[in-house]
């Protein structure tokens, strides 16, 4: 076999980012899958996005990732969750045809140029002097490179657990990487165990939606990519259902067979996606809870049973399920279950994804202990970039707090580590209103042009937007409405008429108010967007923002601008905390252990106190 | 967050806290010199205050621009020729607790933030005015320092103070983690945090921070000093004592200016700190009163001091009278007073002093005579000492600042929540006013972090599908 710059392994959705981001960065990259057929397979539910999630996916965009642009071209629904509320939270979440989705991005990376693929499992990887060579194939083969990432998912000595059966699997219908995980134990790396789960999949011919709640997708439905994608025209809807205190009923008879309860599982599951047992054990004061009842594609009678994951046995969960409305004649395809996999504590990576003890080898996606398609996308991209530029001896690609969700996710990965499964979160962002979706390639595009990933077209297209933006805003700031041109509108709207001359920038502050509005009301501003081009959508909907919000964006920026130092503030990584004796106790494992590579990093290590801070910035060099 | 920031201006006393002769104040900033602009206003004609070259001494008043409050030197260096390598001015003003203060108040309200321990050292060194082995000197200082002063401070909010701020912070946390999980999980989920409620518990938190501020107010400490309560059973000879320590140090006392001798009557200097005792004595007359309402009311009393002097009659207490006295100055649950002091009064009516009391290894016990004024030095230099060893001036004036400061801004964050809920603003614009909060309550007991409010949301409520 000939040699590569980059090995992949694992073709999910931190695999094929990971492939496509070296690639177009001009490595040589194999990506290496057990099964072709299943590439970038949704695991899950055949859904893209979400609150957080649909912000990281479109910053992968922004940052020349595909999984925004095969997100667009296979979804079925569109919806931008929480439009009522502010542009932080406005969150694109798409419905995937699960079968096009796969073969979407496997027809994205045979595109690509300098994507090879081997179909083969990965048993053990070369090292030579600490340093990647190479990985050993379950077929025999030696195939060598200058870097590999690890981006096996679940694979890693899974095992699935459905009542008191359990069997070896990477995922249903798939067989499980066995070996790998010991030969990294071997050469000193730590492992853990996690579990996830997933619901039954049921005929959507046997169900009965009059009875229960449609959830349409979005009227004007958006988009995922900056790119060109084509506008979604046709949707598909959900359903919206509920339990019941007697299907929880039945449910219960179930608990003495569950793995989850009887100890069998050992792995961690996470808080936020708890299953349905988990949900009535707990909170058994709640008397119903939601199922979202999800189309697997346009053409397939499939459906997804979301809020239903479960490792009770199939019988439990089938008549269970039979007793939640619409579902009384419900056939099933199969049932839920919960799967317990291998997982590498991620504290044992540099900010690179790379691992500390064998250099070049990366690590990506669920093998850190996330979840999420969005999350394992976007490590994929990075720890692509990041092995593309260590071969090429450039310096390494490091994404911010401040940047990017992606930054604060790797950050927290690294810094804090996990012990359950680790999904975004708005609320994990200090900096939310910052990280919006709408300037996602305002704040990555040119970054990733820089290192060579973002295309030069793509960089000019986001310079040209937001010169535009600026521009149209600094007309409103400037242009005075008189009382005669808006009053009118402004009754309309409810709100107080003006009586002198204002600001258009300051008539936009009310909430009634909207930037379309006042284009359409106002000739000289229609005809001034018109002649300098400011007349689309996009242009429109951010220079709204940036005024409406201006005085939250800036509050924010000033606190970023408030940590800069700590952030740009380096710490040596071979460091002997432990001769620091002017630290706390607690403070030298933990700083020894994480190996902070800023202050700023070091200040968010539970258990490091301010003083400790202080003292490390005296001690330690500028 | 919670550490050093370095594009703001701050100030901090430079000298021993306490009396003497001079102080110095330090300011070190870029703001430092505009806001000397504001309050100083030199002897010499037509000085420009932004004109001052570096490495020069003015003359000149200090004041709010209504009343002059001293006269005062200031020393000014211009960036990067500074001990911090910004610009610094550095005032020295009369060595009086009130004028110190009262400096340090002009500045902080216009708009300087005091200085954390250390800040001034830390901003020196990372403007590269150190060496390594200079700055090792340093760190072990800073190190000391902190862990006393955080120390000191929980010890200092006592009365619960330390209890309270920790509730506010978990209510706030609540109320966060309602707000978060209808962002978060606002797909998913259908109880959203009833907003009726939510105003309510600013309301309350709103009305607590007043009172905590209140409680806690520069002005308080300044005026009030140290507070020493002496209590005690009827007839064991209070007032004879407290009147005694008081014609003992007559000679410095009321050195403050501008204060009457009347509001500081049972205020005295001693070894440059000042204490307020606070006069059970003239509550003479109600006494009996007093013992009616119970032991609740005088832990009252007691819990706004930093020292409590417990004087007994050593002609009609018993060791075990007084085991038990003081093992009722703990409500249920809690743990004595810190700074407790025995004073056995009347030695002058036996002849040799009373055993026993010894046992009490963790307070200290002192046998006086008021009406001799005997040994009576013994327990004006034990008062120094405690002060001394807690180092409770520099820290009371200064972490009482700090939490005022912190208090304050946390109040503006609650006030400015407040407004966006009445105009119903978006929850996660909201948030940023709420985080705000929590930072600088956060400053008082500790970090917040986002695990916090992800966790208290996984706690209470079932979300995922």
């Amino acid at each position: 076999m000939q040699k590569y710059d980059i090995i992949v392994v694992g073709a999910g959705h931190a695999g094929c980012e990971a492939a496509a981001a070296a690639a177009n960065m001009g490595s040589k990259v194999l990506l290496i899958t057990m099964n072709m057929m299943n590439m970038a397979q949704m695991s899950c539910n055949p859904s893209m996005g979400g609150v957080a999630k649909g912000q990281i996916v479109r910053e992968i965009d922004a940052m020349g990732g595909y999984s925004g642009i095969v997100t667009d071209r296979t979804m079925i629904q569109f919806r931008m969750l929480n439009r009522s509320k502010g542009p932080a939270m406005w969150s694109p979440r798409a419905q995937n045809d699960r079968v096009l989705f796969s073969l979407e991005w496997r027809s994205m990376l045979e595109n690509t140029k300098n994507v090879d693929f081997w179909q083969d499992s990965v048993v053990n990887i070369i090292v030579k002097n600490e340093k990647i060579a190479g990985v050993k194939t379950g077929l025999g083969f030696d195939i060598k490179c200058k870097a590999v990432i690890l981006a096996n998912g679940t694979f890693l000595n899974g095992l699935i657990h459905i009542g008191e059966k359990q069997f070896s699997g990477g995922r249903m219908g798939d067989s499980a990487s066995i070996s790998l995980t010991e030969r990294l134990v071997d050469l000193g790396f730590i492992a853990s165990r996690m579990k996830t789960g997933t619901p039954v999949r049921v005929d959507g011919r046997t169900l009965d939606f009059s009875k229960m709640d449609e959830q349409p997708g979005d009227a004007v439905p958006g988009k995922f990519s900056f790119t060109d994608t084509p506008a979604l025209i046709n949707q598909r809807s959900c359903w919206l259902t509920y339990t019941s205190g007697q299907v929880h009923d039945i449910l219960r008879t179930g608990f003495d067979k569950s793995p989850m309860f009887t100890g069998r599982i050992q792995g961690k599951g996470p808080r936020y996606c708890p299953s349905i047992e988990d949900k009535i054990d707990r909170f058994s004061s709640k008397e119903r809870h939601q199922l979202f009842i999800e189309p697997e594609g346009w053409n397939t009678v499939e459906y997804y049973v979301n809020g239903f994951s479960s490792s009770l046995p199939e019988e439990v969960q089938f008549s269970a399920l039979r007793k939640v409305k619409g579902f009384g004649k419900a056939k099933f395809f199969r049932p839920g279950y919960a799967i317990e996999y291998d997982y590498f504590p991620p504290d044992q990576l540099n900010f690179s994804l790379e691992t500390r003890r064998i250099e070049g080898l990366y690590f990506a996606g669920q093998i850190n202990g996330t979840t999420g398609y969005e999350e394992a996308a976007a490590q994929g991209m990075m720890a692509g970039i990041n092995a593309h530029l260590k071969i090429r001896k450039e310096k390494e690609f490091i994404l911010k707090r401040s940047d990017a969700y992606i930054g604060v996710l790797i950050d927290d990965l690294i810094t804090k580590g996990t012990e359950e499964p680790y999904r975004m979160f708005t609320s994990r962002a200090e900096y939310r209103i910052l990280l919006r979706q709408d300037n996602a390639d305002q704040r990555l595009t040119r970054l990733s042009n820089e290192i060579g990933l973002a295309t030069k077209q793509r960089f000019e297209v986001a310079e040209e937007k937001y010169r535009r933006v600026n521009d149209f805003s600094l007309f409103l700031h400037a242009f005075s409405v008189k009382p005669t041109q808006i009053n009118r509108l402004l009754s309309e709207k409810e709100t107080n008429e003006i009586v002198q001359k204002q600001k258009a920038s300051t008539i936009l502050l009310r909430p009634q108010l909207f930037l379309q509005d006042m284009i359409d009301h106002i000739e000289e501003i229609r005809v001034y967007a018109h002649d300098h081009g400011f007349l689309n959508r996009e242009i429109v909907e951010e220079t709204e923002l940036m005024i409406k919000y201006e005085s939250y964006i800036v509050k924010e920026q000033e606190l970023v601008d408030k940590h800069a130092n700590l952030e740009n503030f380096s710490l040596s990584g071979d460091f002997e905390y432990a001769k620091l004796t002017s630290l706390s106790h607690e403070a030298r494992e933990k700083l020894n252990k994480v190996k902070p590579r800023t202050i700023g990093q070091a200040s968010r290590i539970s258990g490091v106190s301010p003083a400790d801070i202080s003292v490390l910035i005296v001690y330690l060099g500028r | 967050m919670g550490i050093f920031q370095m594009n703001d201006t701050i100030c901090a006393l430079s000298t021993a806290p306490g009396v003497g002769a001079i102080a110095v104040i330090r300011l070190s900033g870029p703001a430092s010199f505009a806001t000397i602009g504001q309050l100083f206003k030199s002897s010499e004609k037509n000085l420009e205050i932004a004109a001052i070259k570096s490495h020069t001494i003015h003359h000149g008043v200090i004041g709010d621009g209504m009343s002059i409050l001293d006269e005062v030197l200031i020393s000014c260096f211009r960036a990067p020729h500074s001990y911090t390598g910004e610009d610094v001015i550095e005032i020295s003003c009369h060595g009086s607790d009130y004028i110190q203060k009262k400096i340090l108040e002009l500045l902080i309200s216009a708009g300087l933030r005091l200085a954390k321990p250390g800040e001034f050292t830390f901003r020196a060194f990372m403007n590269k005015k150190f060496d390594l082995s200079q700055a090792e000197a340093v760190a072990d200082l800073i190190a000391s320092h902190s862990g006393t002063s955080h120390e000191l401070a929980l010890k200092q909010m006592r009365g619960g103070f330390s209890k309270k701020i920790g509730a506010l912070r978990e209510s706030l946390i609540e109320f966060t983690s309602l707000i978060e999980l209808e962002l978060d999980f606002s797909e998913e989920h259908m109880i959203f945090a009833d907003r009726a409620d939510l105003r309510t518990l600013l309301d309350h938190i709103e009305t607590e921070l007043t009172q905590l501020i209140k409680s806690f107010s520069l002005g308080n400490v300044i005026k009030n000093g140290i507070p020493v309560a002496i209590i005690g059973k009827p007839n064991v000879g209070k007032s004879t004592l407290l009147n005694a320590i008081l014609n003992e140090e007559k000679a410095i006392v009321s050195e403050l200016p501008g204060t009457t001798r009347d509001a500081i009557e049972d205020t005295i200097v001693i070894g440059g700190y000042s204490f307020r005792f606070i006069d059970t004595a003239g509550l003479r007359a109600s006494e009996e009163v007093i013992e009616n309402i119970g032991i609740g009311r005088t832990w009252e009393k007691i819990s706004e001091a930093s020292i409590i002097l417990y004087v007994f009659d050593v002609t009609e207490q018993s060791f075990a009278d007084v085991k038990e006295a003081i093992s009722e100055l703990k409500k249920p649950g809690e743990v004595p007073p810190l700074n407790l002091v025995l004073v056995g009064n009347k030695t002058d009516l036996l002849d040799q002093l009373p055993r026993g009391f010894k046992e009490f290894v963790e307070y200290e016990t002192i046998f006086v005579s008021g009406k001799r004024k005997e040994n009576l030095h013994l327990l004006v230099e034990h008062l120094v000492d405690v002060v001394g060893k807690a180092k409770t001036t520099d820290k009371t004036i200064v972490s009482n600042s700090r939490h005022y400061e912190a208090l304050q801004q946390a109040h503006n964050a609650i006030l400015a929540v407040r407004t966006g809920l009445s105009e119903s603003i978006s929850p996660d614009l909201l948030t940023v006013d709420i985080h705000k909060a929590l930072y600088h309550l956060g400053e008082i007991t500790g970090e917040i972090t986002t695990d916090e409010i992800l966790g208290a949301i996984f706690g209470r409520f079932c979300v995922g599908k």
